[in-house]
């Protein structure tokens, strides 16, 4: 392993932010951090950086306990939130920056900048001052930046966080391709689960300072662990239900899960796509509480018909779609369904 | 001990070991040529064979002439402060919000009487509202024997630091916050009311306590305007020590100096504290725009005739006074030596005080940096920050009790400087260090922590980080605090008027020697030397304001 993190914990005022973190990442692999503002995620990548130390477990970089080691021996890299270019040096200066602390000469310094601006698509750039630079530009520069001195892990924090939505779509197909290219080990973290999947082999999702789930971006997304991780992917159709054999009994009615799902109290997961509409008086009532166009469907919200259980996503073909305050039966296919934990 | 636990432990001895690295010659300066000093001279006026009699203490505050003492300081500097407040808040706006031809100009043309020796502000004043002045020839109006001309020269001085403290916040204040306030219904005047005034009001306080401490403690603009009528408490310790040789009354008196200054600092940094908390500040040169409006209009050329008449008359009035009925006759005669007042030619001053000089800014500027930079590490405790304060002390503390205890307790070895040149810019250096640092802190602080990370992330050891991050950006920081501290060196008075030796005089203690003897010609070559100081100390000023950094320094 390059990187492994053995019960890491940070605590702030008494709060862990960190909590008893277990992280590995393997060479060449890109890992991405999941999880919303507050989870502890930027906290886990400065403490593998060395700008935060641990209150308690152990940071190892190839086997090498890093606890006595400062963050400018660690040879990691970290492109931070906000770039943080150093705003009195143009951008070759910011990329070389790196290159001359590790004692390149001036002939190799000119050489890497040359080929890292190239790689990060700013080719004769490198003149600019800082301030000249978009948005997206200071991304590439800061990259560039963090790749001079060949860190053996970058890490990444919310890389692609302050972009608009277009350039971050583009950016993190290129990022990976280039990740796979030179053969980088990335430890990424972000709020986006977008992003997040886009860039990973491997997504860690954490809540509060802890590891919630960790996977392939199709295990997780196919199997959340928890209801947190359900809903933080954005999926709302999440309840408490009793399953029996292959039925479960829910506020939205009775459903069919997997003949093999985990039986009793369990938290249950209807993906919009797995509730069909048919006509009133076919399945459970619903009414339509509201319709979102989402350009390839429409996602249609339903209030099952004694009125206070929780609300229904459906995810309707653009024709079908009923008006609000229509009154629409449902229908659930059981390869969307997943039982929870 | 657990890996991470060593690691910790680790991190915070290298974190402690540099620290102190970094504060051990600030507190050694200050400890030898402070501290050692100051009580020393204390110690000599309180302490007979060996017992302390601090019974003296009572002794001498019942007094009538000392409480008359305590008294006059306290309320000149009272109404002082509340002057200048009227006075220059309406500056500190127009600078601060208004665009308009000439306002870099008007800025330097303010801040320079901050730089001006007092002995020169003092002469100045003489020159406008004494005996023989411009208002006695025209009007037959003197001031000098009345508490007034105390008042105004205290204005004239510390109009500046209102304006920059004040003024320099005003300017960076989100206008959109007020038109937020609009946009929700507040006129004109509740949203300044409501919005802008509670942002300013800990910094309006702290430039009133700054120019409060000023005038508390005033030495050289009493000392020549007050006559025998009005002395404040560092007048009067100066009468004590060298006319009188009361040196209990004098311990006593500055040691009542030293506890209200205490207080006046301990209320400062407690407003800077809350000055520093979360206000959006923008980019001054984007909230000023051209004034509109009639209204808007008076308001700046009102300002602009203040500055006029009460900082630029004075100023004019000293020239023209230096030339008197004789063209170049005055500074002819400085360049001769009459054996009387000097035992040389009083123009030798001019380079004495230059040398001095720098050599007092670089002392005080390598301390200051080095206090700043420890009191900027992130790790900076408590006992930092009562460090913070200490720096300030001997801004208050008075000069007078500062120069006679170098004369007492810095004459014997390993110590004796009594005879050596480094005696007079280590006492100047003393004052300049607290601009030093007040100068660089906020640029300091100012320092995105996370950019000092970036760099460390990229393989920068500690010092590296410094030297490439800290140091581009404070290095104009650094320019303009020498530029202070060698004005301030310049013209420092209560301190070197008792260590400079009588052949090696200062501009400014030459210019008091001369005025203090009777005649047309020494009053002529006061004020000529009072010109060459000003010139001396405006042109370091203007270079300084080429170099400025527009971010609000406290001074």
């Amino acid at each position: 392993m390059l990187l492994s993190l053995e019960g890491a914990t940070v605590r702030f005022g008494g709060r862990a932010v960190l909590d008893a973190v277990d992280l590995q990442v393997a060479e060449h692999e890109t890992v991405c951090v999941l999880g919303p503002s507050g989870s502890g995620k930027s906290t886990l990548l400065r403490a593998v950086a060395g700008l935060q130390p641990l209150d308690a477990g152990r940071i190892s970089l190839a086997g090498r306990d890093q606890a006595d080691v400062p963050a400018h021996r660690r040879g990691v890299g970290l492109m931070f939130q906000d770039h943080q270019l150093f705003p009195q040096r143009d951008v070759g200066g910011n990329v070389a920056f790196g290159l001359r602390m590790h004692g390149a000469s001036r002939g190799e310094q000119a050489d890497r900048v040359r080929e890292l601006l190239e790689l990060v698509g700013l080719p004769g750039a490198r003149g600019r001052a800082v301030a000249t630079l978009s948005g997206g530009e200071q991304q590439r520069v800061a990259l560039a930046r963090a790749l001079a001195p060949s860190p053996r892990l970058l890490m990444l924090d919310e890389p692609l966080g302050q972009l608009d939505r277009s350039l971050r779509e583009r950016l993190v197909v290129e990022l990976r391709e280039l990740f796979g290219r030179l053969g980088t080990t990335v430890l990424a973290v972000t709020h986006d689960q977008g992003e997040a999947f886009a860039l990973a082999d491997r997504v860690v999702v954490m809540r509060d300072g802890r590891i919630a789930q960790s996977g392939t971006p199709l295990e997780v997304w196919r199997r959340p662990a928890d209801a947190f991780v359900a809903r933080f992917l954005g999926f709302e159709n999440v309840a408490e239900a009793t399953v029996t054999a292959d039925v479960a009994v829910t506020p939205w009615g009775k459903i069919p899960v997997p003949a093999d799902a985990p039986q009793g109290t369990r938290t249950l997961l209807v993906r919009p796509a797995g509730v069909r509409l048919v006509p009133d008086g076919e399945g459970p009532r619903h009414t339509v509480t509201a319709r979102t166009f989402r350009g390839t469907h429409v996602a249609v919200r339903l209030q099952p018909g004694d009125g206070d259980g929780p609300r229904l996503e459906a995810a309707c073909a653009l024709q079908a779609a009923p008006e609000v305050g229509d009154e629409v039966g449902v229908e659930f296919d059981a390869a969307e369904i997943v039982v929870l934990g | 001990m657990s890996p991470a636990a060593a690691g910790r432990a680790a991190a915070k001895r290298r974190g402690t070991a540099a620290r102190l690295g970094l504060m051990a010659l600030p507190v050694a300066f200050f400890a030898v040529f402070f501290a050692y000093p100051v009580t020393a001279i204390v110690a000599r006026g309180l302490k007979t064979d060996g017992v302390w009699r601090l019974g003296r203490i009572g002794e001498v505050l019942a007094q009538s002439d000392v409480r008359q003492v305590l008294w006059f300081t306290t309320w000149q500097a009272l109404v002082s402060t509340a002057l200048t407040l009227l006075i220059a808040l309406p500056g500190a706006y127009v600078l601060a919000r208004f665009d308009f031809p000439g306002r870099q100009l008007l800025r330097a043309v303010v801040t320079v009487p901050f730089v001006l020796p007092t002995v020169v502000v003092g002469t100045a004043f003489m020159a406008l509202v004494g005996r023989g002045g411009l208002l006695d020839e025209l009007w037959g109006v003197r001031l000098d024997t009345t508490v007034w001309a105390i008042l105004l020269a205290h204005v004239f001085f510390n109009y500046a630091v209102v304006v920059r403290t004040v003024g320099g916040l005003w300017g960076q204040l989100d206008p959109r916050q007020e038109e937020a306030a609009r946009m929700l219904g507040a006129s004109r005047f509740t949203a300044w009311r409501t919005v802008t005034l509670p942002a300013l009001a800990p910094a309006v306080a702290a430039a009133a306590l700054m120019v409060f401490l000023f005038t508390f403690t005033s030495f050289g603009v009493v000392q020549i305007l007050g006559g025998p009528t009005f002395a404040t408490l560092e007048v009067e310790i100066y009468r004590q020590t060298s006319e009188i040789f009361d040196l209990s009354t004098a311990a006593v008196l500055t040691m009542i100096q030293f506890a209200a200054v205490g207080a006046i600092l301990a209320l400062h940094a407690w407003t800077v504290r809350r000055r520093e908390t979360a206000l959006r500040l923008v980019d001054a040169s984007r909230t000023a725009r051209r004034p509109r409006g009639a209204g808007q209009w008076a308001l700046l050329a009102g300002v602009v005739a203040t500055v006029a008449v009460l900082l630029l008359l004075p100023l004019a009035v000293l020239v023209e006074r230096s030339f008197g009925d004789t063209g170049l006759g005055h500074y002819r005669a400085l360049t001769r030596d009459d054996g009387g007042v000097f035992l040389v030619a009083p123009i030798e001053a001019v380079g004495n005080s230059l040398g001095y000089a720098v050599a007092a800014t670089a002392i005080a500027v390598v301390i200051g940096t080095l206090a700043s930079v420890a009191l900027t590490r992130r790790d900076a405790g408590r006992l930092v920050r009562g460090f913070d304060a200490l720096l300030m002390l001997p801004l208050g503390v008075s000069a007078v009790t500062v120069g006679f205890g170098f004369l007492i307790a810095l004459d014997e070895p390993p110590l004796d400087l009594r005879s050596s040149w480094i005696l007079v810019p280590l006492a100047q250096a003393l004052v300049g260090v607290p601009f030093v640092v007040r100068t660089m802190l906020p640029v300091l602080r100012a320092v995105d922590m996370r950019l000092r990370e970036a760099a460390a992330v990229l393989g920068a050891s500690p010092w590296r980080v410094w030297r490439e991050v800290d140091l581009p950006m404070v290095r104009r920081a650094v320019l303009v605090a020498a530029g202070f501290a060698f004005a301030v060196s310049l013209g420092e008075f209560g301190a070197t008027v008792f260590i400079a030796r009588p052949d090696n005089p200062t501009l400014p203690v030459a210019v008091a020697r001369l005025l203090g003897r009777p005649g047309e010609l020494n009053y002529g070559q006061a004020m000529a030397l009072s010109t060459i100081l000003m010139i001396v100390c405006a042109v370091a000023l203007l270079l300084l304001e080429r170099l400025r950094t527009d971010r609000s320094g406290e001074f």
